[in-house]
């Protein structure tokens, strides 16, 4: 957090001043563990052990916040007698189909309430890895999977099958001495982080994890996060000031990239894009994606008001409100699935817009064949990056795998305006609006990419104008009105926005809950509705940090409602009572008859805690008054996830898919459901691969460097590209400090200067040691401060759930000196690869 | 300047009639010094804004003059940030004034060998002929069950996490009209 | 003269982000130096010179199984006895209203003699237009009431700026502190005005030798015994016009 959030981490600092203990777990020793209490470092690869070894102590010792437990979470619910484990199925969950590497989730239903599966279609649940990779794990961005109803439970916790008793089972392997087998940290090390984060939970006491890709770019990323989620709600430490797992996301507005996707499976807020096989028309998409209770309950409502923005007075109720007007999915259309068809020939166009793929994705060369073999290109920078001449300077160049004057892609590159140059909000981090006012106007024929995205609707609306044809109706019925501003004709982005909170009849809607179903209201996006509150840009309120509460509710604007805790029902106990005076924030004002805090309630705000759901209820009527959870359909948090996940209602360990290391805990050795790209360009690593090699950030740099390798005074700060390695894998491959290394999988070579330090530490498991090898990804061959790119070496093996690539743990060899050139270097991958 | 200014202007004079002997203090000091103020005093406009760098979200405070960014510093009234940045926020005027920013389009044809410039209304027009051109030819109406299918696999897009919402909304509404759904985003990454 | 402002770094709570030295080149239009891989831990900077104003350090240690990575961001000292400042033959640098010691830069001729006067190694001439260069406390900033660019950036408040008075305060308790949690070595470095710079404007509280940090340990001002020395160079002058004088007198 140090290294990549410095600004973020002033608060650990503070935070330690006031006497907070602060653990840094990590492969690496960074600015982070120099400051840290604790520094733990970790294998790759190796977390859901560690955090499982977590859970396991606490339900060993009885450290669970047992009330919050018993009354928040679905410790207590009764799972489907059918349901086995990992541990009765050596390392397999019931309901996995070997053919197809998918799971049924039928056996992991709550009993009494059978678990809807993510889509009713049976096909979809059981086989048809194309259906499954439709990615709706993934609209989870704001809330569980639908379950149908509320499940039988056991609030004593003790029946066999209650969740409670089955995580107890899971975990009861996960001890102190495979923590240390299988993380490399020796079990007393393990047992101090342990009692420090038990000791640290509770009424009065509240424990924050903080994670970014370490955690999410794994074939098991989502797992990761469950495993922490897991651990979190057994400590009682969600809801509540202090706790959480806050994602340490690395780009201004990558939150606000999936609450407003450019993600292939999801609409905005959440809304999954249809799937062809599921939802042949609008009673179909919401009642098979809907939750009937909790807020998800009103989808219908969210998706007719985004309808009725995209195509205005043309969406009647008559035509399904266009519905039919929305592109289908039939599976995974994620970007390395795309990049594999650009290889094939089937993607024929490709809009970079501020990304650079040929450095910052994973296995450099898939995306290169990708680019190299495309009709026409447009990259929007500030800057000349690597994706927009690969076709004359990328590595395949040198090596002679592809020839400039044979490489047939129309490349148009676009100069994109920074963002000083122009309105606009991100949302970080924290799920925080905050609008940044446009200071000069763009450089030449730089603009905007509102600007370019506006103008090219424009364009293309006009030549489609008179077309005959039903395909081209969804963009003449297009709502494409915006205010044009100055001399570059820029569209307004506080039109747009105006347009993203949405309309009803008297005006400008200020909360979600004025969505309705009838097509009188519009809203871009429902989890924005009330960011133009009364028709003021709320996301540009600045009342000064020192002039406000500590929550500081008045700066800029956060979704859902303004609301700074999510789930902050749950700092208040069943009762609705502060759990401690220490740790008050939301809680019930009987007087009143309303919540009361620093914060907006996240909860309807005059429920009293004693509020029973009448039998029927729907959506949030549904949910009691101490169901805090009001975006999962139970409203409770899920220890268990008896729907949702497409490789197991718990998270368990499984090795990287590149590992030279056997799981001890099942003969299962990966993730049985991952998704493997199969290309020859993307081959896996065989056994000729002995060390462990991580990726990751420089505090002086920004991702795949566009925004930083091209300015003097970062480049200054880190010159070129390096490996970190111990003095003992130092000593073992006869690498010398300062000298040069040539790191290979079976995918690429790449050279990089050594840095030798003590900071990289070889970890013992059991009877073997791990050496890993750390590379910071930021280098390409442009820009003032080069070198190779180290994603070049990573191969694409992704979650399921996600599509997430598993880039933060694989296999490498180094050796010293640097990589050869032209076709030596492609002969010595081949050797590699022959080797196995 | 009369005369017996300007002789009293001279250091050595200052030196030698003033309260600094050694001169080593204000005897010395040169007008240049004495009129030093910084250079955000000048400032035409001060422009709210926030980093574009990683999702912490720091507060800026945009100084400009003269049409030209002079200054990017923290903005002290933000309640997350506190005025400060790190060393990329505090790179921030180099990013938006970099000499190495492309400030005119590019054009590489097929097959060809070097840039060529295009002029930006003439680059808009090629690029929505290729989007419809290759929309049409690549349209997927139904699946082989007849199933609405409704789209076009013969593009991409793959975005930065650096867009802003509207920018984001914008993109999603239009891909989704023409019936692109590789929209991608580095939130997949 | 206004009060006598400053420096205080806390390097134990640095966490090496170099803000500062972005911060502090960005406000003052100091030019990039350079491209090397020094190889000294995270450290490409290497020291303070008139390119970088504001150096961090990275030193790694192992002590046992332990590892520490020590980070202190290094500036201009502002002593109150400047050696740069005693030997400036121009009047080029001077001594401010806040006692901070600053060059002018449209008088320096670029002589080079307050180069060798900084016990620190501190002040340095440009290659390209020979003229003297170093942290100037952000002069026009604080004539105009605000923080030095270094310390507004700093992210953990490793950086503070105020009255010397207060920071000598501060740094007081914070040391206090740091010795009872037992980082026994944590010592203050240029806080005292008995050292051999009469104390420092800019001094820092560190976790192990100054040495460790590329610090001398013991600086003295250069010009200390410069009395004495005009003394014996006076000694020698009239030796040497003695000299002159015979040999022309000899030639005749």
């Amino acid at each position: 957090m140090a290294e990549c959030h410095p600004v973020g981490f002033q608060w650990v600092m503070a935070a330690k001043a006031r006497g907070a203990k602060i653990i840094h777990i990590d492969p690496r020793f960074t600015r982070t563990s120099a400051v840290s209490d604790l520094f733990v470092p970790i294998r790759a690869g190796s977390d859901i052990a560690f955090l499982g070894g977590l859970v396991n102590y606490v339900l060993r010792h009885g450290k669970e916040f047992r009330e919050y437990v018993v009354a928040y979470t679905n410790a207590a619910a009764l799972i489907n007698e059918d349901f086995r484990d990992t541990e009765d199925l050596d390392g397999l969950f019931s309901g996995y189909d070997p053919e197809g590497h998918v799971y049924d989730h039928t056996s992991w239903a709550y009993q009494g309430a059978e678990a809807q599966a993510l889509a009713g279609d049976p096909e979809d649940r059981t086989g048809g890895r194309r259906h499954q990779e439709a990615a709706q794990a993934e609209k989870r961005g704001s809330g569980g999977a639908p379950v149908s109803a509320k499940p039988d439970v056991d609030l004593t916790l003790e029946h066999p099958r209650c969740v409670f008793q089955i995580l107890k089972r899971h975990y009861a392997r996960y001890t102190p001495e495979m923590v240390e087998e299988i993380c490399g940290v020796p079990a007393p090390k393990f047992l101090e982080v342990a009692e420090a984060i038990t000791a640290n939970s509770g009424r009065d006491r509240t424990t924050a994890l903080c994670y970014a890709v370490g955690w999410t770019q794994h074939t098991v990323g989502v797992q990761y996060i469950r495993t922490a989620s897991i651990l979190q709600t057994l400590l009682g430490n969600i809801g509540r000031p202090g706790g959480g797992i806050l994602a340490l996301r690395g780009h201004a507005s990558i939150q606000g990239s999936t609450d407003i996707p450019t993600l292939f499976n999801i609409l905005p807020g959440y809304i999954p894009m249809p799937h062809a096989r599921q939802h042949l028309d609008l009673a179909s998409f919401v009642a098979r994606d809907a939750g009937r209770t909790g807020f998800w309950g009103n989808m219908d409502a969210y998706t007719v008001s985004l309808l009725k923005a995209w195509w205005g007075e043309h969406a009647t109720a008559e035509n399904d409100f266009c519905f039919d007007y929305l592109p289908r999915l039939t599976g995974d259309h994620g970007t390395y699935d795309t990049v594999l068809r650009q290889i094939n020939g089937e993607c024929k166009g490709y809009f970079l817009v501020g990304e650079n793929p040929a450095v910052g994705s994973a296995n450099g060369k898939l995306q290169r064949l990708g680019l190299a073999n495309l009709d026409w290109l447009v990259v929007r920078d500030l800057q000349m990056i690597e994706s927009a001449t690969f076709w004359r300077d990328g590595p395949e160049i040198e090596t002679g795998e592809l020839r400039t004057e044979e490489i047939g892609t129309e490349v148009f590159f676009l100069p994109a305006a920074a963002h000083t140059e122009k309105d606009g909000s991100f949302t970080n981090t924290q799920r925080l609006l905050q609008w940044h006012h446009k200071a000069v106007e763009p450089p030449g024929d730089a603009r905007s990419d509102l600007w370019f995205y506006y103008h090219l609707g424009k364009l293309v609306r006009h030549k489609v104008r008179a077309s005959p044809d039903p395909r081209d109706l969804p963009l003449q019925h297009l709502t494409w009105s915006y205010a044009e501003e100055g001399p570059l004709g820029e569209p307004s982005a506080d039109s747009v926005l105006a347009e993203i909170n949405g309309n009803g009849p008297d005006g400008p809607l200020s909360a979600y809950t004025e969505l309705r179903t009838d097509g009188s209201t519009t809203c871009g996006c429902w989890i924005y509705c009330g960011v133009r509150a009364g028709g003021v840009n709320q996301a540009a309120r600045r009342k000064p940090g020192q002039e406000q509460t500590w929550v500081a509710p008045e700066w800029g604007w956060a979704w859902p409602a303004n609301r700074r805790i999510i789930y902050n029902r749950a700092s208040a106990d069943p009762a609705g009572r502060p759990w401690s005076e220490r740790k008050k924030y939301i809680w019930w004002d009987a007087s009143e008859g309303r919540w009361a805090g620093a914060d907006v309630p996240d909860f309807e705000p005059t429920k009293p805690p004693d509020f029973t759901p009448e039998p029927g209820a729907k959506a949030q009527h549904a949910l009691a008054g101490d169901d805090p959870f009001i975006m999962q359909t139970d409203g409770k948090a899920w220890l268990f996830a008896p729907a949702g996940l497409a490789d197991g209602p718990l998270p368990t360990h499984y090795e990287p898919l590149e590992s030279p290391y056997s799981n001890p805990l099942y003969s299962q050795q990966v993730n049985p459901a991952m998704q493997r790209y199969e290309h020859p360009a993307n081959p896996y690593n065989g056994s000729a691969f002995p060390y462990v090699v991580t990726t990751y950030r420089l505090t002086e740099h920004h991702t795949a460097g566009g925004m930083s390798r091209t300015l003097p005074y970062l480049s200054e700060l880190q010159p070129e590209f390096f490996c970190e390695v111990s003095p003992e894998l130092a000593t073992e491959r006869g690498l010398e400090h300062l000298g040069w290394a040539t790191i290979i999988t079976s995918r690429t070579a790449i050279e990089a200067r050594v840095l030798v330090t003590r900071r990289m530490k070889p970890l013992r498991m059991g009877g073997q040691v791990v050496h890993q090898v750390g590379l910071p990804y930021h280098w390409g061959p442009n820009g003032l401060s080069m070198g190779d790119a180290a994603n070049d070496i990573l191969g694409v093996a992704a979650d399921p759930n996600v599509h997430i690539q598993e880039s933060k743990a694989a296999t490498c060899d180094i050796r010293p000196g640097r990589r050869p050139r032209g076709q030596a270097m492609l002969d010595l991958v081949e050797e590699y690869r022959r080797r196995g | 300047m009369g005369v017996r200014q300007w002789l009293r202007s001279w250091p050595v004079i200052r030196q030698i009639t003033g309260d600094d002997p050694s001169g080593r203090g204000n005897a010395v000091r040169s007008a240049a010094t004495e009129r030093t103020a910084p250079r955000t005093a000048h400032a035409d406009s001060v422009t709210r804004s926030i980093c574009p760098y990683c999702a912490v979200g720091c507060g800026q405070r945009v100084f400009v003059q003269d049409g030209r960014v002079t200054q990017i510093e923290g903005d002290p009234d933000s309640p997350i940030s506190r005025g400060r940045l790190c060393p990329k926020g505090s790179a921030s005027k180099q990013l938006v004034t970099s000499p190495s920013r492309v400030t005119k389009v590019l054009y590489r044809r097929p097959y060809g060998t070097d840039w060529e410039e295009l002029d930006l209304g003439q680059a808009m027009d090629m690029i929505a002929e290729r989007v419809l051109a290759t929309r049409a030819a690549t349209w997927q109406q139904r699946d082989e069950d007849g199933l609405t299918l409704r789209r076009t696999l013969g593009f991409a897009s793959l975005g930065g996490a650096t867009l802003d919402n509207e920018e984001n909304y914008l993109m999603k509404k239009l891909y989704t009209a023409l019936g692109a759904v590789q929209i991608e985003n580095q939130a997949r990454i | 003269m206004s009060e006598r402002m400053g420096f205080f770094t806390d390097t134990s709570v640095c966490i090496g982000c170099k803000a500062c030295e972005v911060a502090c080149k960005t406000w003052n239009d100091v030019p990039a130096d350079g491209m090397d891989l020094l190889g000294m831990s995270y450290d490409n900077t290497g020291s303070l010179n008139a390119n970088t104003w504001r150096h961090v350090a990275f030193i790694e240690q192992t002590v046992e199984d332990d590892t520490r990575w020590l980070m202190s961001s290094d500036v201009c000292k502002h002593c109150t006895e400047a050696g740069c400042l005693d030997v400036c033959p121009t009047g080029a640098l001077f001594r401010t209203e806040f006692d901070t010691v600053v060059v002018q830069a449209d008088v320096c001729n670029g002589c080079g003699y307050c180069v060798p006067a900084c016990p620190f190694g501190v002040i340095d001439r440009r290659e390209d237009d020979g003229r003297a260069w170093k942290c100037t406390l952000c002069y026009d900033r604080i004539r105009d009431g605000l923080t030095p660019a270094c310390a507004t950036a700093c992210p953990t408040e490793s950086i503070q700026y105020g009255p010397l008075d207060e920071l000598r305060e501060r740094a007081d308790k914070r040391l206090e502190e740091l010795h009872a949690k037992g980082e026994k070595d944590a010592r203050l470095y240029g806080r005292s005005p008995d050292d051999g710079v009469g104390g420092a404007g800019a001094f820092f509280l560190l976790l192990d030798e100054p040495e460790i940090y590329g610090l001398p340990e013991n600086p003295v001002v250069t010009t200390r015994d410069l009395p004495a020395m005009w003394k014996r160079a006076g000694v020698a002058a009239v030796a040497v016009v003695a000299g002159v004088a015979a040999s022309f007198l000899g030639k005749r």
